[in-house]
């Protein structure tokens, strides 16, 4: 059935504005009081078909529609199939969660998923600012939905105050960008880079887009909110908004820097990404490590996997590209994971809150400690599971690329984190003081069907991973060739196959 | 049914099944402690397989019960397994001391068992997994995973309220250089594009790794701080005391010694040779200094984990020093003095655990005249000492005796010195063997002894130490039943560091500071 390319391209988009718009609707005609979890479910469903359609986008090749603003390819696809599972995870956890307003939460997730769809698929940037500001505005929301605790709105109003300061500058570096290159989209920038008369502006414009970039993802410098903004937002909230924004901000970022400049920029680029990351890895490490409550640390631990990330930045295009879509999977598996245990182990009230309270968690709810132990270790980067190979591919391709200083910040970075991860674990497996453990703790710590399913969905993908990352490697592979690069430095064959000779050595 | 393609399969994951097993059986009564000494014995017997089925007419360096098939493409990562004469009798020695930690931990472990024995099981599939791995990949990957079990062992049953700190640090002291170590392999990787270990050992018998000798060197320190740490070698000691003095007597059976000193031999010397011959002076002064420091300090402890431990410092110097002295005698020695130290270790300090078990303490002071008492334990403790003292018949001798005439013959800067040096450890570890079962076993009562009542061995216990002490004498008289095995490698080793030695250049450019202060 022949569609036309704007519809078949956007098509899972339009499912889920439908699927959302549709909840709200029915969320206006339910009497108060009834149960929302159907409306859960119908998100979840939705949801699962926007995965089905985008799934099967891969098989039609590179779809542009709306004059090339739009442009569906594998690397976007991997990206919508990412930020859908998170979704379906996250809605999984939360269907048991919210007890009233559910209709609204999760409408609200879902456009939400909307608007970072859209980032990870637009070529023109004035497209992905719509993308930004949708998921944005309706994780501004989001995380202020625990009424009535003053630490939600706290995190609300930074995050949306913050945040909107974060889009302008992104918004400035877009119309800095039109001034020095006369284009908007990002083959545009491209070619405009090359003969711009005001190649100076041209790079300011580009690094303003990278501090509202910056922002998204929780990079250091640009770091300041995540910690209060996690510790406020309901913790399956904080789930999906540390990881599918964060991919899609990733994404965008991916096609600037592989595909927006033209070899003579690209090495100062790559320079500045280099001390981004190597600031995110060391500021998120050594500010877990004085952290007592676990969300915060969680926070900082995800500024320093957003400068893992940030490392596969510096590498070459093609096995950089594909090891940061790897590392961005691993860490919104891990991550999911470990807020839904969190979510699960201190409920609605979150009466679970520092390291001490975590004590002895594995022996009241040994599933629960156990997963949350997988998790982490995760996090830390243990062999057989996806954050090792996050870390392998992501640390191969920089060494390929020559920087192994990168690499050699990034691994002592963690061995820093394994300390604050194995704070948390040792304390999950050592026994409670015998006083204030009974209180502190839910009447009825059972976890529900829907929100097992989404845990053990996010720690099997955990640990698929971690032993049989081929598959998912192979599609990342496939992502990265998508792209269009234009970075001169494209090593002739497959990434990692290739032997590319040293040309820094390390000194 | 011939398994020999499959057995280093089986070995490495039978303990991991057995700890699914585990962890789905309901943890009443004493089902845990049956079904894991079920499962070790099983490791135990399937390990077996291995000398029995063990050719020795191969060519020597070549690696048998080998199974290679690809993993993941790219990067090109392999799942081959194979041993040769420096793992197979280590894969054995691992399989015999699990069901003895089983044995030993049977009552003293008693609440959270099936966590327990979960990790435990989990260690040794690690610990096979390091000895079984030819591909470097895979061999970090089971390296890493053996530091979770144990940071948690030492985490959760550590005997004092200060396990959390000696668990993470343990757990950062080898992490670490880990760290290190896998930017050094994927360098290698970036270098060579493979991680299969018999090819990069060629490439690096060819000097055709990489041109780039800084490079080189760094890469070559990555592993040997890695692998020195874990060991531990003299001033990286750091956390052995805390994590000995606080682990749980099976968890300490395995804890330090076997898995880095394998890694060193299998992976330093064979990826690294020209670096290692220039590193050799540094590791022999280190080994000997290692030695006399960790028989001064186990003088004077009072507490007898830290006697033990810093004791145990000492006895791995020893091989570290056979090791690099590259000769086939110091090589054969060293790997068949990780045998007996493991051995007589994992005796001692089952014995240690023995009596804590009987008297809630390690406090020598409050010991003494237990002879009268415990005339079994005492038969016990004083053949285990005599093992570690190396005794002419008993096994540490034979591994001694070789070191020591290996590092005489070693072609390296004041190796007659450091040798010398290093003989004074012998009378060391008689001095403080013999005086900690005079103050424990004979003097007046102690405090402890004169108010509890305790039962001498019994049969659980019997069965647990009497392998030990049959290996003991067995190894001591009958050393070539496993001296074939371990020569086809130390002499392949020692032949082809030596075939370096002569075709590295003569002239020396500057070495890095690390090495500098012994020349």
């Amino acid at each position: 059935m022949p569609l036309s390319a704007s519809l078949t391209a956007l098509l899972p988009e339009y499912v889920l504005t439908l699927t959302g718009v549709l909840i709200m609707l029915i969320e206006a005609v339910l009497k108060p009081g009834t149960s929302r979890k159907p409306l859960g479910w119908l998100a979840i469903a939705g949801t699962t078909v926007t995965g089905i359609l985008s799934f099967y986008q891969l098989h039609l090749g590179v779809l542009t529609a709306f004059s090339g603003s739009i442009q569906v390819d594998a690397f976007s696809i991997f990206f919508h199939l990412l930020i859908g599972s998170v979704v379906v995870a996250t809605l999984l956890g939360s269907l048991d969660y919210f007890e009233s307003n559910a209709g609204e939460y999760y409408a609200l997730v879902l456009f939400g998923a909307v608007g970072m769809m859209l980032m990870t698929c637009s070529v023109e940037l004035l497209m992905v600012f719509v993308g930004l500001e949708i998921s944005s505005i309706s994780t501004y929301i989001l995380a202020g939905f625990r009424k009535g605790e003053g630490t939600a709105v706290e995190s609300s109003i930074k995050y949306f105050l913050l945040g909107s300061f974060a889009t302008a500058f992104f918004l400035y570096g877009i119309a800095l960008a039109y001034g020095a290159t006369g284009s908007t989209s990002i083959a545009g920038i491209s070619a405009g880079l090359g003969s711009s008369a005001t190649p100076r502006m041209a790079f300011l414009a580009l690094a303003m887009m990278l501090i509202g970039l910056g922002f998204k993802v929780s990079a250091a410098p640009f770091h300041l909110w995540t910690p209060d903004v996690y510790q406020g937002a309901p913790a399956p909230v904080v789930g999906l908004m540390s990881t599918a924004p964060k991919a899609a901000a990733f994404a965008v970022l991916l096609r600037v820097t592989f595909c927006g400049f033209p070899p003579l920029m690209q090495h100062r680029w790559s320079m500045l990404l280099w001390g981004l990351a190597a600031l995110s890895m060391t500021i998120g490490n050594l500010g877990a490590l004085k952290q007592t409550n676990v969300k915060r640390m969680l926070a900082y631990s995800s500024i320093a996997h957003a400068g893992y990330l940030l490392v596969a930045f510096s590498a070459l295009a093609p096995a950089g590209i594909a090891a940061a879509c790897f590392y961005a999977l691993s860490y919104a598996a891990m991550n999911v994971g470990a807020f839904a245990v969190v979510t699960q182990a201190g409920g609605y009230k979150e009466t679970l809150r520092s390291f001490e309270d975590y004590r002895g968690l594995a022996i009241r709810r040994p599933v629960l400690g156990f997963l949350l132990a997988f998790l982490l270790l995760s996090l830390v980067g243990i062999p057989f599971t996806g954050g090792f190979f996050g870390k392998f591919y992501v640390f191969s391709a920089a060494i390929q690329a020559g920087h192994v200083w990168l690499a050699i910040i990034g691994l002592i970075n963690s061995g820093v984190a394994c300390y604050y991860y194995l704070r948390l674990l040792s304390s999950v497996y050592t026994k409670p003081v015998e006083s204030a453990s009974v209180a502190t703790f839910d009447p009825t710590p059972v976890v529900s069907v829907p929100a097992g399913i989404g845990l053990a969905l996010a720690a099997a993908a955990t640990l698929m991973l971690g032993i049989m990352p081929g598959h998912v490697l192979h599609l990342a592979n496939y992502a990265s060739s998508s792209l269009r690069i234009t970075s001169a430095q494209v090593p002739p064959s497959a990434p990692f196959t290739s032997v590319t000779p040293l040309t820094n050595q390390p000194k | 049914m011939n398994i020999d393609p499959i057995i280093l399969t089986l070995i490495v994951f039978f303990p991991l099944a057995g700890a699914l097993l585990l962890a789905l059986l309901p943890d009443r009564g004493r089902t845990m402690q049956w079904a894991a000494l079920a499962v070790t014995l099983v490791t135990l017997g399937l390990t077996l397989h291995l000398p029995f089925h063990y050719s020795y007419a191969s060519p020597a360096g070549s690696f048998q019960f080998e199974q290679n098939v690809p993993w993941i493409s790219a990067p090109a990562i392999r799942y081959h397994l194979g041993v040769d004469g420096l793992s197979m009798w280590l894969m054995v020695l691992t399989g015999l001391l699990a069901p003895l930690g089983v044995l030993i931990s049977w009552r003293a472990v008693d609440s959270r068992k099936k966590l327990f024995y979960v990790l435990f099981l989990l260690q040794q599939v690690a610990m096979m997994g390091i000895f079984a791995s030819l591909d470097m990949f895979l061999y970090y990957a089971f390296w890493e995973m053996s530091l979770v079990p144990m940071t948690l062992l030492i985490a959760t049953f550590g005997r004092s309220e200060y396990r959390r700190r000696a668990a993470i640090k343990y757990f950062l002291y080898a992490f670490i250089p880990s760290a290190l170590l896998l930017v050094a392999m994927l360098w290698l990787y970036a270098q060579t594009g493979t991680f299969d270990l018999p090819k990069l050992a060629a490439l690096a018998a060819g000097n055709a790794i990489s041109p780039n000798t800084t490079a080189l060197w760094l890469a070559s320190l990555g592993f040997l701080v890695a692998f020195s740490v874990k060991v531990p070698v003299f001033p990286l000691h750091g956390w052995l005391v805390d994590a000995i003095a606080e682990a749980p007597t099976a968890a300490v059976m395995v804890l330090a010694g076997k898995t880095a000193l394998y890694s060193m031999m299998r992976f330093s010397l064979a990826i690294f040779p020209e670096q290692s011959h220039r590193v050799a002076p540094l590791m022999i002064a280190l080994a000997a200094i290692g030695i006399v420091y960790g028989g001064l300090l186990a003088l004077v402890q009072h507490d007898l984990k830290k006697l033990a431990a810093y004791s145990t410092l000492g006895q791995l110097s020893f091989i570290v020093l056979g090791i690099f002295s590259f000769t086939v005698a110091g090589l054969d020695g060293g790997i068949y003095q990780i045998l007996n130290e493991s051995l007589a270790g994992a005796a001692f300090f089952m014995l240690l655990g023995l009596l804590y078990e009987r008297y809630g303490s390690y406090d020598m002071r409050q010991y003494g005249g237990l002879a009268q008492k415990l005339p079994w334990v005492v038969t016990m403790f004083v053949l285990v000492s005599l093992s570690i003292i190396g005794l002419p018949m008993l096994n540490s001798f034979v591994g001694e005796f070789l070191i020591l005439s290996g590092s005489m013959q070693s072609g390296f800067a004041h190796h007659h010195l450091w040798t010398a040096v290093a003989a004074t450890g012998v009378i060391l570890s008689a001095a403080y063997m013999l005086r900690m079962i005079q103050r424990v076993f004979y003097c007046e009562l102690g405090t402890k002894s004169q108010a509890v009542t305790a039962w001498d061995l019994d049969a659980r216990e019997h069965l647990a130490l009497w392998p030990m002490v049959a290996l003991f004498l067995t190894m001591g008289v009958a050393s070539p039943l496993w001296m074939r095995a371990i020569d086809s490698f130390g002499a392949a080793a020692a032949s082809r560091l030596a075939s370096v030695q002569c075709t590295a250049p003569t002239e020396t450019p500057s070495l890095p500071t690390t090495s500098g202060g012994v020349h």
